[in-house]
């Protein structure tokens, strides 16, 4: 019997169609307005935070719809923007300045389907509206200051030439081309040097060069250049983050791009100068000693000895009171990491690296205070816009809105020293990994890595974001309907079959979008456009097979297996090269680019399923197995 | 219903010659006006500052550049993008990167000071509000800022490098498929035809002075792909005649498979033409470049495979024998779903 699909199929087209209707469905539900809390500079939130803000809510009166605490950070679901605005102050209120709220519009898929993974689709910043910048570290910068810190008086590189080579130079410096060159007496001092630093240090690569006198030319090798690159741009997306985090933005986005560069996306908002501002600033550090001599009591009671000061931990609640005298700062720092301590009790440290300049001072004080207690100050300026009772910001004379800087001095750490150190030194007896990782997060925060600038900057506005998404809905729309109606005109019965797996397939192309999380794009949207007029190529294809087999004497059921099997190699043929280039788009593109390439290619995909499988489907279950004696074709 | 209820007759092959007149006669037009009128270049591979904004009511163009001058910017071009009440203002690229960042906040700057109004960053809202000098009453703003787009010079030459690659990449990758799927003559046309539609539709924008932005080049790239699905049904039926017809030369063989599947090609053209009519007419001016291009890639793509792809096959002197060799690949891939 020709065209009857076993079982098995009408199963399988099921159990793909069935959840694809699910995962679908989120995308029709709305948003409700929402509140995120986070915690900055590494505090953490927890269900005792949850506790006091829920309490201070439910004082001011108003009742969420929901409260949960997950990844990190605390979400509130409120019945209408204004009971939002409102906990938006109770909460700031509330917590302070550890904190940071940012209004956000939560998805309000029901509980059940998020439960299995059902989510809306992910909208682009082109359609929501926001700021996305592209920042680029300066990598050269930071190549040379590493190389610099060998070549200094107390790098390393002097010491192994006179200790451990026991030659002579005749001087050490950095040439123009950015290498290091060491001149020699004589060919034998530098062989005798080279072998001293192949084998003391693999950072380098050695060159031998014959000038006036006998040269070696260091540079930095691929491995460590790859190395800075890698630590470089953690340290800057760290303080990156920590800068989004303070700027209060609900869902941002801080990625590593290629080998030197960082995107931040912050959906939401509007003004981009003022972000620009506040992102380019960075934190720093100050290393100062603690003053153990005088009463902390006394201090804070009013007596504060000269030349020293009183400052806070980071708890916010203890004391602590340090010598003025800055010993060396955040940029001294190369590397802050936690890891295990394997010598030692096993217990979580943090490990600290310093460039030359702190090493040195770190070996004099450090020598010179064993004993002693030394403080790591976090320092931020904090720029806000002045608000007044209401919460309306406060435009000055100007007429610019008046901002407020605030100097933020907290004191990270302040471990004992237990003997002199030098270029790496530990910081034990932390309560754990988790109190060591946010020493080590704070202590890269405020290290400036390497210079950055913007490089890229698209910023979309509120009005036009929607403009972007009714237009974008409209065409969808519209070409659907246009393509429906000639589909069912030109082709009859067989067309409305082709619509219903139209139909299927704009929803499994959803579906997918929706479970991949995919960034939808304006281009996205022209992409799926684009494959609503594409997915009727195929039943095209085989619907004219099917006629012309008609045409020249066929049977209705033959005519419809031919016209099928026929039409499977050149349909497969037809829509791989539109997805080589779709995938050649996705691996080159950036952003909305590569929204409408993930469109296009998952399009492709749905609609050959669609045409091929659905439709002989429904054409066999209508026509297989019977005698025929036309087709409504 | 059906348009064509017998076979057509065309003589699509006597016709090449034409073609190829036609075909070197737009090229060269193209050519012409790449050469003496430049491709407008976007944003995103001259670099440079865009800023696009809205006003309450219509303004004039010199209006805004003499407000722009006051607050330091010469170099700025000033256009409509819409209505009247939509303005369009684009500095060039400068060699002082470091706050050529800073050049959009300027001219927003600039466009609400001529209403003594500054920007105030509320709470979410759909349309951005301002406040006048001195006082807490936040109001819609009288401009509007739609987009703004920044694009540092080295970006800018990356991302033209990383388009002119891709191009490459696809056009290489499918000279490889359409090689394996059938025989090499097979690709050379089509590629022929491709580059042939590149050619037609550059040409296009450069005589009309149409925005050649990354997504354009997205679009010329996709119309590759989806051009290439005619090509190959054409194909095909070529080689499938090839075994089946008996009688005939080479030319009539193609003059019939290209009959043969006319009545696919121009439906399926249509229905695709039908969606990309709907993106130009309602998707909006941001993509408006990226729907134009789809517009004559699909074109142009549904032309050169009837007239560009089979005539170089024919002039690369295909005949039966070349179908032998690839028989028995094409059998079995011939299969029931």
């Amino acid at each position: 019997m020709l065209n009857q699909y076993p079982l098995w199929r009408y199963i399988f087209i099921a159990l793909v169609v069935i959840p694809g209707l699910l995962y679908a469905l989120p995308n029709l539900f709305g948003n409700d307005p929402g509140l995120q809390v986070r915690g900055t500079r590494a505090t953490r939130v927890d269900t005792q935070t949850l506790e006091n803000v829920t309490a201070a809510l439910q004082a001011a009166g108003i009742n969420p719809r929901e409260a949960a605490l997950d990844d990190g950070s605390i979400r509130f679901r409120f019945e209408d923007t204004e009971q939002q605005l409102k906990a938006r102050e109770v909460v700031d209120d509330a917590l302070g300045n550890r904190f940071t709220s940012a209004l956000s519009l939560l998805p309000s898929t029901p509980k059940w389907l998020s439960s299995v993974g059902g989510n809306p689709m992910f909208l682009g910043l082109d359609l929501r509206g926001g700021v996305y910048f592209l920042l680029e570290v300066d990598i050269e910068a930071a190549y040379a200051r590493q190389l610099q810190s060998y070549a200094d008086s107390s790098g390393d590189l002097r010491r192994i030439l006179r200790e451990e080579a026991e030659v002579r130079h005749r001087g050490v410096n950095v040439n123009r081309s950015g290498k290091i060159e060491v001149r020699f007496n004589d060919g034998a001092s530098r062989a005798k040097a080279r072998d001293a630093i192949e084998r003391l240090l693999p950072d380098l690569t050695i060159e031998e060069r014959d000038g006036e006198s006998p040269l070696l030319l260091l540079s930095l090798s691929e491995q460590s250049r790859k190395e800075i690159r890698d630590s470089a741009i953690d340290k800057n997306m760290t303080a990156l983050r920590n800068r989004v985090d303070e700027l209060g933005v609900a869902e941002p986005l801080v990625q590593r791009q290629g080998d030197r560069r960082i995107v931040v996306q912050l959906p939401g908002v509007q003004d981009s100068s003022q972000a620009k501002e506040i992102l380019g600033k960075t934190a720093t550090l100050e290393f100062k000693l603690v003053d153990e001599e005088h009463s902390v009591q006394s201090a804070i009671d009013g007596r504060v000895p000269p030349g020293s000061k009183l400052y806070k931990m980071r708890d916010g609640v203890t004391d602590i009171l340090l010598y003025e005298r800055l010993l060396y700062s955040g940029e001294n720092i190369v590397d802050a990491a936690a890891t295990f301590d394997n010598q030692g009790g096993g217990g979580a440290i943090v490990s600290i690296t310093l460039d030359s300049r702190g090493t040195l001072i770190n070996q004099r004080v450090t020598g010179e205070n064993v004993g002693k207690r030394m403080a790591a100050v976090f320092v931020e300026d904090q720029t806000e816009v002045q608000r007044d009772a209401s919460g309306k910001p406060i435009i000055g004379e100007d007429g610019r809105q008046k901002l407020v800087t605030r100097r933020l001095e907290e004191v990270i750490t302040a471990p004992v020293i237990r003997d002199q150190l030098g270029k790496r030194y530990q910081i034990e007896g932390l309560d754990g990994i988790q109190e060591a990782n946010d020493i080590a997060l704070l202590l890269r925060a405020g290290s400036l890595a390497a210079p950055m600038r913007f490089v890229e900057e698209r910023t979309v506005g509120p009005s036009l974001g929607r403009d972007n998404i009714k237009q974008g809905f409209r065409s969808v729309t519209i070409g659907f309907v246009l393509v429906l109606i000639f589909m069912a005109i030109y082709y009859r019965f067989f067309g409305i079959v082709a619509n219903v797996a139209l139909a299927l397939n704009l929803v499994l192309l959803v579906a997918v979008l929706s479970l991949l999380q995919a960034t939808l794009t304006l281009p996205g949207v022209a992409g799926i456009v684009l494959t609503v007029g594409m997915a009727v190529d195929a039943n095209v294809l085989i619907f004219e097979r099917i006629r012309e087999e008609l045409r020249v004497g066929n049977t209705p059921q033959a005519s419809i297996h031919v016209g099928y099997s026929r039409a499977f190699s050149t349909i497969v043929d037809a829509n791989v090269t539109t997805l080589i280039a779709a995938i050649v788009l996705f691996v080159f593109g950036t952003g909305p680019i590569k929204g409408f390439a993930i469109t296009l290619s998952v399009g492709i995909v749905t609609s050959m399923f669609t045409a091929i499988f659905v439709t002989r489907a429904v054409v066999n279950y209508f026509y297989g197995g019977r005698k025929l004696e036309k087709l409504a074709i | 219903m059906e348009f064509f209820s017998k076979d057509t007759k065309f003589d699509f092959m006597g016709l090449r010659r034409y073609a190829l007149i036609l075909s070197s006669a737009v090229i060269v037009i193209g050519l012409l006006a790449l050469v003496f009128r430049g491709l407008n270049w976007g944003l995103d591979f001259t670099g440079g500052t865009m800023v696009e904004a809205t006003y309450a009511e219509s303004v004039e163009i010199t209006t805004v550049r003499d407000q722009l001058r006051t607050a330091g910017i010469d170099d700025a071009v000033v256009q409509y993008f819409g209505t009247a009440r939509d303005i369009q203002i684009r500095l060039p690229a400068s060699e002082d990167a470091s706050d050529a960042i800073g050049a959009s906040a300027k001219v927003m700057d600039a466009l609400h000071d001529a209403f003594g109004e500054n920007l105030v960053q509320t709470a979410d809202s759909d349309v951005q509000q301002c406040a006048k000098a001195g006082s807490t009453e936040t109001s819609p703003c009288h401009v509007q800022m739609r987009r703004v787009e920044f694009v540092g010079p080295q970006v800018g030459d990356e991302l033209a490098n990383d388009g002119g690659i891709a191009m490459l990449i696809a056009l290489g990758c499918i000279l490889l498929y359409v090689t394996f799927r059938f025989e090499w003559k097979f690709s050379v046309a089509s590629v022929t035809a491709l580059v042939h539609d590149v050619l037609v539709t550059v040409g296009i924008f450069a005589l009309f002075q149409f925005e050649f932005s990354l997504p354009v080049l997205a679009a010329v790239l996709a119309v590759i792909g989806y051009s290439l699905n005619d090509t190959i049904v054409v194909f095909d039926r070529i080689r499938e005649n090839f075994r089946k017809m008996r009688r005939g030369d080479s030319v009539e063989v193609m003059n019939v498979s290209i009959n043969q599947t006319l009545r696919r090609t121009v439906l399926t053209s249509v229905t695709t033409l039908i969606v990309v009519l709907t993106l130009l007419l309602f998707g909006g001016e941001v993509i408006r470049g990226f729907s134009i291009a789809l517009f004559i890639g699909v074109i142009v793509g549904t032309y050169s495979s009837i007239f560009v792809a089979s005539p170089v096959v024919l002039q690369l002197g295909i005949s039966r024998d070349d179908m032998l060799a690839v028989k028995k690949e094409g059998a079995e891939l011939d299969a029931i779903p």
